[in-house]
């Protein structure tokens, strides 16, 4: 009996092991750009840097901080993403929330509609030429508007909704409740954790998505950070980037490269650990749908 | 005949003023869905309308209502893009990071999810888990960002690590073949750990009265595994099979766009970024809209099959 557990312990380490290598290879990456951000040019031209920075400097984030253009592309995101958080929550809730009445006429219906654009989409050209024929090239509303609803994220609230008992609805309407107050005074207050699931999958959505302002959007003043980090990272633009003090020697360039990167990162980094235990429930019920 | 006709004239009025309240109690409701309805017919439904353009030749200012059929009955654009080599290469490509990405990315976050649930310090999983989540809340161009820092010729860490250690600088960017590889890498290393939040979570489902009866009958770590959870996590894997079946035709836009650059694209242009290329930037609005459509068309009938298939064999399908 003795010898069994020890030998259960013994792969219960080898279990450990195997998850800190994995850990280590999501993490390396990030420590690697992290150090180079703060690195010295010197130490980044001799190859120095590996996973600690050499010669710490914060030059790179200093020039990031100084650059109106990043500051604005900053601002701006973070503005289009709380906008667009709240415009699909509404748009998600107020989807949701009248399809969990099964006495709802015309709810298959309103289903079929809605469950043939997760599987049949029109194509990018399409949707190209409804954007322009509905004048919003160019008009940062179009970051906003196109992807408001996600069907899957509208499923997920929808079985929320649906864990949420029968009889507090049906004992508000006794009270003489109209629907309106029902999903105001019952519902979104009950779905705190699908709300936080879902401002995530939304937020995350818009801070880190580029293509649909890499299609729509030509004026950079209207480009999202992470559009204006494709530009940088590929050098587009680079004769006004080089113009710039210092970003003709290479490794100045490099740790900049590094530090815009981590600029554009860290503040979903900061944010996804605290809604850890609320999206694994929402993937959870999105995937096992109904 | 009179009391029938009679009745009949009660029913109708019974049924009249139930419809009358019905719409008197639920209007708000319908007034709610309203607007969500009108973003589907405007953003999705209206879309389909330009699907025809596929089928005519393209003219600026022109309804496409009005504009003249393309030759070939209309099949001029299709053929065109089947003898195209260009596209064809996209086509093949599309098809190959598919094949690998369902090949190595699917089973990967089944056999990590394995793994955690076999952990037994709660504390340790859970920090396990986050760090391993972390990469799915970075966007491509991020992951781009972070690959250039490592997989650089000259300057990259895994570069200067291998010719530290005496070897030869591996153009993991630079070269068509190695490229694939990356970005297989990439997407595994970025989606492996959210993805196995659903087997996760299916695996919490299975009754661990199970695994206690195994246990008394002296069954082992692995035949607990091989026997309980995978049979357990089986609908769960066949469903996301189905989906991921379904798109090995769909081509994300964001993942190749951003880690593609000119010496790679004999590998790495797929049919999202042809599109992007000839139709935006090309104006080609015909022939890039018959590619979408295939690319749609193609989709949905795979999707169909996989579904159909699953459940001749057995399995639940997604509908």
């Amino acid at each position: 009996m003795k010898v069994k557990s020890k030998k259960a312990m013994f792969g219960d380490w080898i279990f450990v092991l195997i998850c800190v290598i994995i850990s280590l290879i999501c993490v390396i990456p990030m420590i690697n750009l992290l150090a180079r951000s703060l690195s010295s040019t010197d130490a980044l031209v001799r190859h120095e840097v590996y996973l600690l920075p050499k010669g710490i400097n914060f030059g790179a984030y200093a020039t990031v901080f100084k650059d109106m253009k990043y500051i604005w592309a900053f601002f701006y995101t973070v503005i289009l993403t709380l906008v667009s958080t709240v415009v699909s929550l509404t748009m998600t809730t107020i989807c949701a929330y009248p399809l969990i009445f099964p006495e709802l006429k015309g709810k298959g219906f309103i289903n079929v509609v809605i469950t043939i654009t997760m599987f049949f989409n029109a194509g990018a050209i399409p949707n190209y030429l409804l954007i322009q024929n509905l004048n919003l090239l160019n008009n940062p509303l179009v970051l906003v508007l196109p992807y408001c609803l996600s069907v899957y994220n509208m499923i997920i609230m929808r079985s929320f909704f649906y864990g949420i008992p029968d009889s507090l609805r049906e004992s508000a309407e006794i009270d003489g409740a109209d629907f309106f107050t029902i999903l105001w005074k019952i519902y979104i207050p009950l779905s705190k954790p699908v709300f936080a699931t879902l401002a995530l999958f939304y937020a995350v959505g818009r801070w880190n998505g580029y293509s649909d302002a890499l299609m729509y959007i030509k004026k950079s003043e209207f480009y999202p950070l992470q559009l204006l980090l494709y530009n940088i990272l590929n050098n587009i633009n680079s004769v006004e980037v080089a113009t710039q003090e210092g970003f003709s020697a290479p490794g100045l360039s490099e740790s900049l490269k590094a530090a815009i990167v981590m600029f554009s990162t860290i503040p979903i980094l900061c944010i996804y650990p605290f809604l850890q235990k609320y999206f694994i429930h929402g993937v959870m019920v999105g995937a096992v749908k109904e | 005949m009179e009391k029938s006709s009679a009745k009949k004239e009660t029913s109708v009025v019974t049924k009249k003023k139930l419809s009358k309240n019905y719409f008197k109690r639920y209007w708000q409701l319908y007034a709610l869905l309203a607007i969500p309805m009108v973003y589907f017919l405007v953003f999705k439904y209206v879309p389909m309308v330009y699907i025809q353009i596929a089928f005519k030749k393209y003219m600026l200012n022109t309804s496409v209502w009005k504009m003249p059929l393309a030759k070939n009955n209309g099949m001029q654009y299709f053929i065109q893009a089947f003898s195209n080599p260009e596209f064809m290469r996209a086509l093949r490509n599309t098809i190959v990071l598919n094949l690998l990405d369902l090949c190595i990315g699917f089973p990967i976050p089944i056999i990590f999810a394995l793994i955690l649930n076999e952990l037994v310090f709660k504390r340790f999983k859970k920090v396990v888990q986050t760090i391993a989540y972390m990469p799915h809340f970075l966007s491509w161009v991020i992951i781009y960002g972070i690959a250039i820092q490592l997989f650089a010729p000259s300057t990259g860490l895994i570069n200067l690590a291998i010719m530290k250690m005496g070897g030869e600088a591996v153009p993991f960017l630079n070269d068509g073949n190695h490229w694939v590889w990356t970005y297989i890498f990439l997407g595994v290393w970025q989606s492996f750990g959210w993805n196995s939040i659903v087997y996760l979570a299916a695996i919490a489902g299975i009754n661990s009265e199970l695994y206690e009866a195994a246990s008394v009958d002296g069954a082992g770590r692995f035949s607990k595994m091989w026997h309980i959870t995978l049979p357990g996590i089986k609908p769960t894997i066949v469903i996301l099979l189905i989906m991921a079946i379904g798109n090995i035709l769909g081509s994300s836009f964001d993942r190749p766009f951003a880690l593609q650059n000119n010496l790679v694209m004999d590998q790495a242009q797929v049919l999202s970024t042809y599109v992007y290329q000839y139709g935006i930037k090309g104006l080609q609005f015909s022939l890039t809209t018959a590619v979408g459509l295939f690319q749609s068309v193609v989709g949905v009938f795979f999707l169909l099959m996989a579904n159909w298939l699953s459940r001749k064999l057995g399995e639940r399908g997604i509908w």
